[in-house]
C-alpha cells in the first residue's frame, strides 16, 4: 500500500475529484484534444497566448485519477508563463517520471505527482495533458494521442 | 462465500499445469484473470515446442528428406487435430492462420475480390464485436461499396437472432458476429442465427476466439461457414490460429496472399492456385505454432469440453454473484447466458486506476475499451474493468479480486 499511497497522495485524488479550471475557454487561441486510447482518458484543452504569454487555460477531461490531477495542477501554473518557460517545465516534468535521476527541481507543485516514476504503465496518464497542451499551443488540428 | 457446488476435482488440480501460475507478483500469489485476452501455457504445450524443435524441426511441405516429411507430417497432424476439435467434415477445411484476427481479414479480402458482393449489398454485424470482427469488414466495404449494419443488444447485454434478424434484408449477403463477446461475455445464439442464414442463403462468420476455450463447438451443427478462433486463448502459443470454411466456399474463393506454397503453376503471365487449404497459407507457415495449438487441444480434450464447461460455469457464477454483492461495483452486461468474461466498473473511480490497485495486490485484469468501442459506447462507459477465466481459475482467484477491490475502496474513499 506504501507505493499505492505516494501514487494516489491526497492532493492528487482532490484534484481529480476537484479539477481546478475546469471547462471550455471562450476566447482560446488554440485547443487541442488529447487521448489516451489505452484507457480510454480524453482531454479536450483550450489557451489563450498573447504576446508570447499564456494568459489563460481551461480543460475537459474524462479519465483516470493521474491524467485528470495532472492537468488540473499544470493548469494552475501556467498562467503568466512565457512560452520556452513552458517548454522547461515539460522537460522537467518527463525527467522526473523517465529520466535517470529522480530529481524534481523546479517543479513545483507538480512534484507531488513523482509517485508514478514507480509505475511504468501510468506514465502516459500524467504526460497526456502535457502533450495536449503543446498541440494547443502549436494549434495543431486531429486529436494527439499517446498511442 | 462458500465454495459452489459443481467443480470438478481433476479440472481444480489443472492449476499445477501452468508453470507462471506460481510466480508470485507483487510479493503475492498471481490472481491471473485476464484469460481472454490471453490464456497461460501448461507444461505439455510448452514441451511440445522444445521437443519438435530439438528433434523433428525442418519446413514442411518442401524437402524430400525424411525430416522434412516428418515435419510435413506434425503440421498435417495439427490441422487433423483441429478439424477433429471442431467437427469439420475434412482437413481441408481447416487453415492455420495467425490468429483470428488474420482469418478475419482472410475471408474480408478473398469475398471482397471474388466478385460475388454488389455495391449496396450488406454486411449485419453485432454492437458487441472485436475491432477484429468490425474494421475487416469496413476495409471490405471500402473496396465493394457494401454497406455495414449493426445488430444491437439489449440493456442487459443479449444479441438474440431476431434482433440480428431485424438488420438483415434482401441485400444482406454475409452476417458476422462473435460466438462470446470478449466483453460481456455474452453467449450468442450461434447455432439459431447460422441456420436461419442459411435458409436465406446468407454467408455467416463466427468468431470463437471467446468461445472455444469454454465449450464445446461443432461446426456442422452450427450450419457457419466459417469459423475462427485464436491458439494462444486456448492455452496454446501465440501467433497461431485456425480458420474453418466450408470445402466448396475455400475451393472457389480467391487468394488473398501470394507467395510459396499456394501455387500449382507459375509463369510470368499467370499462375493457378493450389486447392485449400494450401491456397490460404502462402509462405512458410507458423509450424511449431500449429504442433503447440494441437498439444493444447489434446490438453483441453482430455478434460473434455462439456467438464470444463460445467466447472467454469460454477467458478464463474461465484465470480459475478461475489462482484455482484460489493455496493461499490456495477456490473457492465448481465446476459442470461455467459462464458468466460465479467465486465464491471467501480462508482467514482476510474477503470484505469482500479487496475493499478488491483496490480499491486497481485490481481491481473484488464482494463480498457477491449477493442470494442461500440459496445462501451452500448453501455455508455468509456471503459470497463473485466476478470475473465480459464481452466486454472480457483474461486480463490474471484476472493483476491474482491479483496483488492476493498483496497480501492480504502484508497479512494471520498
Amino acid at each position: 500500500m506504501n507505493d499505492l499511497r505516494d501514487l494516489y497522495q491526497e492532493v492528487i485524488l482532490d484534484h481529480s475529484r476537484n479539477p481546478r479550471n475546469a471547462g471550455r475557454l471562450a476566447d482560446p487561441s488554440g485547443t487541442a484534444k488529447g487521448h489516451n486510447p489505452l484507457c480510454g482518458d480524453l482531454i479536450t484543452l483550450d489557451v489563450r497566448v498573447e504576446d508570447g504569454t499564456i494568459r489563460d487555460v481551461s480543460f475537459d477531461a474524462k479519465g483516470c485519477a493521474i491524467s485528470v490531477a495532472t492537468a488540473s495542477i499544470m493548469s494552475g501554473m501556467l498562467k503568466g508563463k512565457s512560452l520556452a518557460e513552458v517548454h522547461d517545465l515539460f522537460q522537467r516534468f518527463q525527467d522526473m517520471l523517465t529520466g535517470p535521476t529522480t530529481a524534481a527541481e523546479g517543479l513545483d507543485k507538480l512534484e507531488v505527482l513523482a509517485g508514478v516514476r514507480e509505475f511504468p504503465m501510468r506514465v502516459k496518464c500524467a504526460t497526456l495533458p502535457f502533450h495536449t497542451l503543446r498541440a494547443a499551443l502549436d494549434n495543431e488540428s486531429g486529436t494527439v494521442q499517446t498511442e | 462465500m462458500n465454495a459452489p457446488a459443481g467443480q470438478n476435482p481433476e479440472i481444480l488440480a489443472a492449476r499445477a499445469d501452468f508453470p507462471l501460475l506460481a510466480r508470485p507478483m507483487h510479493g503475492r500469489p498471481l490472481a491471473f484473470l485476464d484469460s481472454a485476452a490471453s490464456a497461460q501455457k501448461p507444461h505439455v504445450v510448452l514441451d511440445s515446442l522444445r521437443d519438435f524443435y530439438e528433434s523433428e524441426y525442418a519446413n514442411v511441405h518442401r524437402g524430400v528428406y525424411l525430416l522434412s516429411a516428418q515435419a510435413t507430417d506434425r503440421y498435417e497432424a495439427a490441422r487433423e487435430t483441429v478439424r477433429r476439435f471442431l467437427n469439420a467434415s475434412r482437413p481441408e477445411e481447416i487453415v492455420f492462420t495467425r490468429g483470428a484476427t488474420e482469418a478475419i481479414n482472410l475471408v474480408a479480402e478473398s469475398l471482397g475480390r471474388s466478385g460475388r458482393f454488389q455495391p449496396d449489398d450488406e454486411i449485419v454485424l453485432t454492437v458487441l464485436e472485436h475491432h477484429s470482427n468490425i474494421v475487416p469488414w469496413q476495409l471490405m466495404r471500402d473496396a465493394t461499396g457494401m454497406r455495414i449494419r449493426a445488430a444491437a443488444a439489449d440493456a442487459a447485454g443479449n444479441v438474440d437472432a431476431d434482433a440480428v434478424f431485424r438488420e438483415v434484408s434482401d441485400r444482406t449477403r454475409l452476417i458476422a458476429f462473435s460466438h462470446v463477446s470478449n466483453t460481456t461475455g455474452t453467449i450468442l445464439p450461434a447455432r439459431e442465427i447460422c441456420h436461419r442464414a442459411r435458409e436465406r442463403g446468407i454467408l455467416t462468420l463466427v468468431d470463437g476466439c471467446q468461445a472455444v476455450p469454454h465449450a464445446a463447438v461443432d461446426v456442422q451443427d452450427l450450419a457457419c461457414d466459417f469459423y475462427t478462433f485464436s491458439g494462444h486463448k486456448l492455452y496454446g502459443p501465440s501467433g497461431i490460429g485456425a480458420l474453418y470454411g466450408r470445402h466448396d466456399l475455400l475451393a472457389s474463393l480467391p487468394p488473398w496472399q501470394g507467395g510459396g506454397s499456394m501455387i500449382e503453376e507459375v509463369t510470368f503471365e499467370r499462375t493457378t492456385y493450389a486447392p485449400p487449404p494450401a491456397r490460404y497459407e502462402a509462405g512458410t507457415p507458423n509450424i511449431a505454432g500449429a504442433v503447440g495449438l494441437a498439444a493444447a487441444i489434446d490438453y483441453v480434450l482430455r478434460f473434455g469440453s462439456e467438464a470444463i464447461r460445467r466447472h467454469e460455469d460454477a467458478v464463474l457464477k461465484y465470480g459475478v454473484d461475489r462482484l455482484d454483492s460489493l455496493d461499490e461495483v456495477r456490473l457492465i452486461g448481465t446476459p442470461d447466458e455467459r462464458a468466460g468474461s465479467i465486465s464491471f466498473v467501480v462508482d467514482g473511480v476510474h477503470p484505469h486506476d482500479v487496475g493499478t490497485v488491483l496490480d499491486t495486490e497481485g490481481v491481473a485484469v484488464r482494463v480498457g475499451h477491449h477493442c470494442a468501442q461500440p459496445a462501451m459506447r452500448h453501455f455508455d462507459v468509456p471503459a470497463t474493468i473485466r476478470a475473465s477465466l480459464g481452466i486454472y481459475t480457483h474461486v480463490a482467484d474471484f476472493d483476491a479480486l474482491a479483496d483488492g477491490l476493498g483496497k480501492v475502496r480504502e484508497l479512494f474513499r471520498p
